[in-house]
């Protein structure tokens, strides 16, 4: 990042949206000339429904340090009740995300209607403050070898 | 070295629990066919056999190598580099070695949380508090145990796999449908697939083999097997609610456990075009739970205590993220 005079860690953070509803908020903050953090790549998927969870494994496994995945409001789905599939996905994927130690605050679920241009361009600055104090991810690329544990005593502790 | 002029086999275990040894034995009179093809020239487990004498074989001199097991301790990877260096064709035998199985589920963990619950734990008599050292200093000279690494890793993560044929164990007939092949392969009677393949494997899912009626899921609470009252043996077993992992897992066993009700836990690996398991699992169970009430929705998934156990019981280590944080940073 150019403008960084604080040298402070600038997060990586994979964005989802909604053809319908939530992509079309960024299109709105943009036209308002609302600004948000650089930090986010955003991604128009065609309903929050089509996120399929590997995605967001996948941004995590090779370099995001959080993923926001937004859609429309429930009950306005353009395809009935997907995203309610993103709701159930998103919480599935949180408790999943807790025994893999990724922290819950780097995935985020918002809801933003097309004319919310202003809520999402808010929640995305709030969330990359929230992963920005989390701090990087770092998640290995296993392309360097695994050091072995060469002393046991290391792991145990005396008893 | 004896040499009768047949072409050479060896099977090896790593971080594995002999189930594939014995899978291979099931194969019923079929092993004599390996014997009348093959000379057996390295498996522990059958013969007596010295790392020193495998590293005197030539390179490339062993046909035919099933690896089973994950890649734990630096003894998994010597013997693993040291069997790719001598074997023509090597196959990842079994879920452990295709992807990571059961002893991949220590990913989950540090390894002093494995340590404990190993050695400490209150399964484990220990009133000396022994544990294993690196190194021993004996009356005979220093002693070595294998070192570990501190997150297990499947075959192919560690050295090129030619061949994946998964399983827990792999079932007999398939064992036994690629070894016809091999032997007809050997006579010039068949080609092998492309390196690479999963072999011994189905194309579908479990569900396609499953002989259970199949109706909409709408389920409003999972339930472990052991707690259903009555289970009904017609209808399809995710529908009644029990975790099944069918729908992501690899068809090829012709869906014995279904079959004979218990739920699939996903010992054949992910189907085709299935990226992460886990991952389309979660996909999969979150599309049937019947409610769209944040707090209902909640409730519900807390029958379903350890996501990471259901969904990645045999794939972690070949999963997109591969372990936890906690195993891969040590805290």
């Amino acid at each position: 990042m150019s403008d960084n005079p604080n040298n402070q860690f600038e997060p990586l953070i994979l964005g989802f949206t909604c053809n319908w509803c939530s992509y079309r908020a960024a299109d709105n903050a943009g036209l308002a000339r609302l600004k948000y953090p650089p930090n986010i790549r955003l991604i128009r998927l065609m309903c929050s429904g089509r996120l399929d969870p590997q995605f967001i494994l996948k941004g995590f496994a090779e370099g995001a340090d959080g993923v926001l995945v937004t859609g429309c409001h429930p009950g306005d789905c353009h395809y009935v009740e997907q995203n309610y599939k993103t709701m159930r996905r998103f919480k599935l994927l949180h408790k999943t995300l807790d025994q893999m130690g990724v922290k819950r605050g780097r995935l985020k679920l918002v809801w933003a209607s097309a004319a919310e241009g202003m809520i999402l361009a808010n929640e995305i600055e709030k969330f990359v403050e929230e992963v920005r104090q989390l701090g990087p991810l770092n998640w290995p690329k296993w392309d360097k070898p695994l050091e072995v544990v060469a002393d046991y005593e290391v792991v145990v502790e005396e008893k | 070295m004896s040499t009768n002029g047949k072409p050479k086999f060896s099977m090896y275990w790593a971080a594995s629990c002999g189930g594939c040894e014995i899978s291979v034995l099931n194969i019923h009179e079929k092993i004599l066919e390996v014997d009348a093809n093959f000379e057996v020239v390295f498996w522990p487990v059958a013969m007596d056999s010295k790392y020193k004498d495998l590293e005197a074989m030539e390179d490339n001199s062993i046909l035919l190598t099933l690896f089973n097991g994950g890649i734990r301790n630096d003894e998994n990877e010597e013997i693993a580099r040291l069997l790719r260096k001598k074997t023509q064709i090597m196959v990842a035998f079994g879920s452990c070695a295709t992807e990571g199985g059961i002893p991949g589920l220590g990913n989950l963990g540090t390894m002093k949380s494995i340590f404990d619950t190993a050695y400490f734990g209150v399964s484990t008599e220990n009133p000396e508090q022994i544990y294993p050292k690196t190194s021993f200093e004996s009356q005979f000279g220093q002693l070595h145990l294998p070192k570990m690494y501190p997150v297990l890793r499947t075959l192919d993560q560690v050295v090129p796999v030619d061949y994946f044929m998964p399983g827990c164990p792999p079932e007999p007939h398939q064992i036994g449908a690629v070894i016809d092949l091999v032997i007809q392969v050997l006579n010039g009677k068949a080609e092998l697939p492309p390196k690479g393949s999963v072999i011994g494997a189905g194309t579908s899912t479990v569900c396609d083999e499953c002989k259970r009626t199949r109706t909409e899921k709408k389920i409003k609470k999972f339930m472990r097997i052991q707690d259903v009252e009555r289970i009904d043996p017609e209808i399809c077993l995710f529908d009644q609610g029990i975790p099944c992992n069918g729908p992501a897992t690899s068809s090829g066993c012709d869906a014995r456990c279904p079959a004979v009700g218990a739920q699939c836990i996903g010992c054949y690996g992910p189907a085709g075009g299935v990226i992460d398991y886990g991952a389309r699992l979660m996909s999969a169970f979150a599309s049937v739970i019947d409610s769209n009430d944040p707090d209902e929705i909640e409730s519900i998934l807390e029958s379903i205590p350890d996501p990471a156990g259901q969904f990645y019981r045999f794939n972690l280590a070949k999963s997109l993220l591969r372990s936890s944080k906690y195993a891969w940073k040590g805290e």
